[in-house]
């Protein structure tokens, strides 16, 4: 009886594994397994036979049963796994075509990235973001930052002015007017310029609006655009800036270096050095201007083929922004108010200020040669960066 | 400003190479722009020759052929060189360039055979040395008054400048005392500690008091500060010596005769201009220094007529204005050939008026770009002493007693204390009191011990700069050098960087936009005043209260712009010109009106604009084409709003630059005006080239007022949604806002969302109407909605759709 068993088993075994197709197989299912077959037939005879035997055939013709059962899931399975694969197999497509819809990438304009990456530098510095107007005060943009009242700056040669608006020219305008000319009498050349409104030449006006609004200890950084009256391949009449600003009892010409340092490594890699070189503006006492290592030729001035370093032009370093410490007489210009109690005395309080040009700091980084680029709008450039 | 280093070591030699110099100079505060090389190169190339014998050249007229000994062991035969100078003769010593010597002008040097005679040289004039002007021919040494020997084959470097390094400086305007060579001298003995020589005017022929024969008078001291004059009487007008030529040359002046060029030479070493009159021609022999008179005219030296006015000074003498002060001589009393007597003038101009009158004038030269930074008046002395000396030695000149001097009166010194800690405090690092002393001293202040630091007295030539404790630290931590302050950061008590809200939000909508396929431009914040014509705004559009430049670079750009669609829509130009139809374009920035403050300012606002032309999305090989529409930025809008949480509302209104029927104003929850979005009108899109285009654009500030601060979570119920569609026939007058807004009012808050999801015009609705498909979506809190529940409230909806005019579909 086993024999018989061992028999039927292995006969189904070969042609479930031979199956070729689904179809094949639910007629072995029907023909080994079905009500009709010889083992399930086998199966129900077992309560006829002896009781010695019971047990043995019982167990054998069920481990069989189940046996293949199994072979004959695994086998539908395997089938189907082959009929997917030819269907996948015809199913391709030319994978180097582009992807589509295309989805356009989309930037922001190199001088925003520019901008944020370094607001983003001074904000893990410890400095918050303030913005302030363009169109300036010539109190705040000159007489406030220790301008002479003759300072060539103001010439309109080198600063736009703005026309009154004549609304502002109202009775309550002309005593303010007065007030504040009659503090600038002693001035030779008042009259000399256009209007007492300039388009800003600098971002340091924020300077003293700062100090007016916040009292000390003050970190600040104000990125924006500014305007001279210049264009030529190395000026355009308008540009931005990022002025910084640090107030506080002990801030020192080192806290500048350390604070300009970690800016200049941030932008131009690890390994760069600043070095401050003895310079003069009005509005900082002592005036510096900041030199960063250059890092295409790691400072040495020429290239590993020997040459001259074409960035630095074989200096080692690249100019990039001015500073110095407040100039007390700044501090003087600073009112006292609720607003920024107990107030900037120069005694008592000191600090750091520098000014950097963003387009500057971006043609150094990204090898932009020529500033009129940032303006030009084109679609060549604009794809390249942010 | 140029300065010859063999001129410089003159006066300090700290035995240092050019590029150390440089290094010096450049950390102490006086920036070595570039280092020039001025003169000859291959400088042993050019030696002594003394000419043995000349000779008629046989196949050449104005050709001789010369044997000249240029040194050499004895056995050495003499040079054979061609020399067409009429002037040499056997007997002279000459300069000689032999072959490979390089001529100031970049040219070598090589044997040359002229008309068959090779010429193993070259026997040299001044000019071609750069020494000065060509006299007769070839320069003949034994003419010039040299302290020295020729020996033939003896170095020509040694006896004559002509090669030197040129240290192009840039100084700074608080710094006006070294805008001459002794004053930078004074700055490399501060910087490097070698030794200083006394100052070149220590020595003066001169004395004090009245002139014989000369007379000044200043009617305007506030503008000249002090006059100074000398007479010479038996002066020689002719060529300058070499040495001095060169020395000019080299820092980049032309020399025209003995006595201008002492002029120059002086105003090169002590910064302080100087003007030579011909006393013979000054009529009257007196001086008067004015103000001009408004519309006065002045014929000046180069020829032109000049037109004064009362700011200006100007000089005179009996018949009238001879020169304008500080800036041009006249040309009648001009130092000439036969000029025998020399009123040598050094005057202190106002610096500020002095630069005023030179912009206004269009008058620049080297003597007004000195009196313009402010120089002292005892800098008269200076100029005068050096000069007589130069006059008595080099112009056979007789000095008459006396020294003119005018409008001036000596100012006390001022001395400063210098707080050691304060040093300290500044700097960050401690710098040696003994250290302080040592820097002051070399920069020409007189120093005493105080308790707490030092009392320094600040020399006449920095009164101006150096008036406060601050400017002293400054002094000291130049020289000391910045090199030595350590690298360190701020305490930062209280700091705590952070972006404002406005900011942040800023950056999310910029980045909203560059996340759905925008490019940022950066457009002029400037724009003229046919943009206004060409957005077709009307006279009295609040858009033309623009903010106006006084003094514009050009019409373009004499306003500040009051919308961006300017910069947009000329960048969306150029793109479209050079890059391809498909525009997507946006820009963040400030646009201006006119203010009301009494300040004067601005009322300033941040937009956010985009323009859209072309197909909405890039080419492709399976793209669906569709161009950019009201709704192609009307969708982006509603990302962009969407993006900050901001809702906002669209109602047709027109705008002059907008197609009127396609184009809405943007308002907020309360009515806040954000702006517009709308196609163009085809007149704009034509005045900038451009096929259909749409724009849209937002006053940030106002959306960003909207935008909530922080989001708080919704929940949401776990109980399915039950979704209903409906589709009503409309007339065209009805909005789609409107059909909605009557809906969600009919429905109640068991409507959770209705949007449009389907628009339909055409002939099986007929005229003047149209289908609008709508998805409903209702929920309830707890319980899961069937369509009998909600029957109800459809058949309201249904109602309310009926009022406006609509009709069910099938």
């Amino acid at each position: 009886m086993i024999e018989r068993i061992t028999e039927l088993r292995e006969a189904a075994e070969a042609q479930i594994a031979a199956a070729a197709d689904a179809q094949e197989l639910e007629e072995l299912r029907v023909r080994h397994l079905g009500r009709r077959a010889p083992l399930p037939q086998l199966l129900r005879g077992v309560a006829d036979l002896a009781p010695a035997e019971r047990a043995a055939v019982g167990a054998a013709a069920n481990q069989a049963r189940q046996a293949l059962q199994a072979q004959l899931q695994a086998r539908e399975a395997q089938l189907q796994a082959q009929q997917l694969g030819t269907l996948l197999e015809t199913d391709s497509v030319d994978v180097t075509l582009p992807g589509a819809p295309p989805q356009p990438v989309g930037r922001l304009h190199l001088l925003t990235a520019m901008r944020r990456e370094l607001e983003d530098i001074f904000v893990g510095l410890g400095f918050t973001v303030l913005e302030g107007p363009e169109v300036e005060t010539v109190h705040y943009n000159f007489d406030a930052l220790n301008h002479s009242p003759t300072h060539p700056a103001r010439a309109a040669s080198d600063t736009f002015y703005v026309e009154r608006a004549p609304n502002t020219d109202g009775a309550r305008t002309r005593e303010a007017r007065s007030a504040a000319a009659s503090q600038r009498a002693a001035l030779p050349t008042s009259g000399e310029y256009p209007s007492d409104v300039v388009l800003r030449t600098h971002t340091s006006p924020m300077q003293v609006r700062a100090m007016e609004a916040h009292p000390p200890p003050l970190y600040v950084v104000i990125p924006g655009r500014t305007y001279r009256p210049d264009n030529d391949a190395t000026h355009t009449p308008q540009f931005q800036q990022i002025e910084g600003l640090a107030v506080d009892e002990d801030i020192t010409l080192g806290d500048l270096k350390g604070t300009l340092l970690a800016f200049a490594r941030a932008v131009f890699g690890d390994a760069r050095e600043v070095r401050l070189r003895p310079h003069f503006f009005p509005f900082t006492e002592p005036s510096v201007e900041v030199d960063v290592s250059c890092f295409q030729c790691g400072g040495s001035g020429h290239l590993r083929d020997g040459s001259r370093c074409p960035l630095c032009k074989g200096e080692g370093w690249l100019e990039i922004l001015g500073a110095g410490e407040v100039d007390p007489n700044v501090y003087g210009y600073v009112p006292t108010t609720e607003a920024n109690a107990p107030g900037y005395d120069p005694e008592r309080v000191q600090g750091f200020a520098w000014g950097m040009g963003v387009e500057r700091i971006a043609m150094l980084k990204h090898g932009v040669p020529d500033l009129r680029l940032f303006y030009d709008n084109d679609l060549r450039f604009l794809e390249q960066f942010g | 400003m140029r300065v010859p280093i063999d001129w410089l070591r003159e006066y300090c030699d700290p035995s240092l190479g050019v590029s150390e110099v440089r290094e010096r100079l450049t950390m102490s505060g006086t920036k070595v722009e570039a280092v020039h090389h001025h003169g000859v190169d291959a400088v042993e190339r050019f030696v002594v020759g003394r000419v043995l014998e000349v000779a008629q050249h046989e196949k050449a007229d104005r050709l001789k052929v010369c044997k000249v000994d240029l040194g050499g062991p004895g056995d050495v035969q003499p040079a054979t060189i061609v020399c067409g100078a009429p002037n040499v003769a056997a007997g002279q010593s000459v300069a000689v360039a032999r072959p490979g010597a390089v001529m100031p002008d970049g040219t070598q040097l090589q044997s040359a055979k002229l008309r068959g005679v090779v010429s193993e040289g070259m026997i040299l004039s001044a000019s071609e040395l750069g020494l000065g002007e060509d006299g007769a021919g070839i320069l003949v040494l034994d003419d010039l008054t040299l302290d020295a020997e020729f020996a033939p084959g003896a170095p020509l470097a040694d006896l004559l400048p002509i090669a030197t390094e040129v240290l192009e400086l840039e100084i700074t305007p608080n710094r006006p005392d070294c805008l001459g060579v002794y004053g930078v001298a004074r700055e490399l003995h501060a910087a490097t500690g070698a030794p200083l020589s006394g100052a070149p005017w220590e020595q003066d022929p001169g004395s004090p008091g009245a002139v014989a024969g000369a007379q000044v008078t200043v009617d305007c001291p506030e503008l000249c500060r002090r006059f100074t004059a000398r007479v010479f009487g038996d002066v020689s007008i002719g060529p300058s010596p070499p040495w001095l030529a060169a020395r000019l040359i080299a820092a980049g002046q032309r020399p025209i005769n003995n006595v201008v060029d002492i002029t120059n030479y002086v105003m090169l070493l002590t910064a302080q201009p100087m003007h030579a009159f011909d006393l013979d021609r000054v009529s009257g022999g007196r001086l008067v220094v004015r103000r001009a008179r408004d519309g006065e005219q002045v014929r000046t030296l180069d020829g032109n007529t000049r037109t004064l006015d009362s700011q200006m000074v100007l000089i005179e003498d009996a018949d009238g204005p001879t020169s304008i002060a500080g800036l041009m001589g006249g040309e009648r009393s001009e130092v000439a050939p036969d000029t025998r007597r020399v009123l040598l003038e050094a005057a202190t101009w106002d610096g500020p008026n002095i630069h005023r009158s030179s912009a206004r004038l269009g008058l620049r030269s080297e003597a007004s770009g000195r009196f313009e930074k402010g120089l002292q008046p005892e800098q008269c002395t200076h100029a005068q002493a050096v000069a007589a000396g130069l006059m008595l030695e080099l112009c056979g000149a007789r000095l008459l007693e006396g020294t003119i001097d005018e409008a001036w009166s000596p100012r006390p010194a001022q001395t400063l204390r210098l707080r050691e800690a304060r040093v300290r405090a500044i700097l960050g690092v401690p710098v040696a009191r003994s250290r302080q002393r040592e820097i002051l001293r070399a920069l020409d202040f007189q120093c005493t011990d105080a308790e707490d630091g030092l009392d320094a007295t600040v020399p006449a030539l920095r009164r101006d700069d150096v008036t406060r404790e601050i400017d002293l630290i400054e002094e000291v931590a130049r020289i000391h050098g910045l090199e030595h302050i350590p690298a360190t950061l701020p305490a930062r008590r209280g700091a705590a960087g952070r972006l404002s809200r406005e900011q942040r939000l800023r950056r999310a909508a910029e980045d909203a936009l560059v996340g759905r396929g925008l490019y940022e431009i950066a457009g002029w914040s400037f724009c003229g005043p046919e943009l206004l014509d060409r957005l077709r705004l009307p006279a009295d559009d609040e858009l033309r209260a623009v903010v106006r430049v006084a003094n514009p670079l050009s019409e373009a750009q004499s306003l500040m712009r009051p919308t961006l669609l300017g910069s947009l829509l000329d960048a969306a130009r150029h793109n479209v010109f050079h890059n391809g139809p498909r525009i997507a374009l946006f820009e963040s920035g400030t646009v201006f009106r006119q203010g009301d403050s009494p300040d004067g300012l601005a009322d300033e606002r941040h937009q956010l604009g985009a323009v859209l032309a072309g197909a909405i999305a890039p080419p492709s090989w399976r793209a669906d084409g569709a161009e950019a529409d009201f709704f192609a930025a009307k969708a982006l809008l509603e990302a962009l709003l969407g993006r900050l949480g901001v809702g906002f509302e669209t109602q047709r209104s027109t705008r002059p630059f907008l197609h009127p029927g396609r184009s809405a104003s943007v308002r907020g929850a309360h009515g806040a005006d954000f702006g517009f979005v709308g196609e163009l009108h085809p007149l704009v899109a034509q005045a900038w080239e451009l096929p259909r285009a749409a724009a849209f654009s937002v006053d940030l500030g106002a959306v960003i007022e909207a935008a909530p601060d922080t989001v708080t979570f919704r929940p949401y119920p776990s109980v399915p949604s039950l979704r209903q569609d409906i589709a009503v026939i409309l007339p065209d007058a009805v909005a789609a806002q409107q059909a909605i807004a009557a809906v969600r009012a009919a429905a109640g808050d068991v409507l959770e969302s209705v949007t449009v999801f389907d628009v339909y015009e055409g002939e099986q609705v007929g005229e003047g109407r149209r289908s609008l498909a709508l998805a409903l979506s209702f929920r309830a809190a707890h319980e899961t909605l069937s369509d009998e529940d909600i029957a109800p409230v459809r058949e309201r909806i249904v109602a309310a759709l009926e009022d406006l005019g609509g009709e069910l579909r099938a």
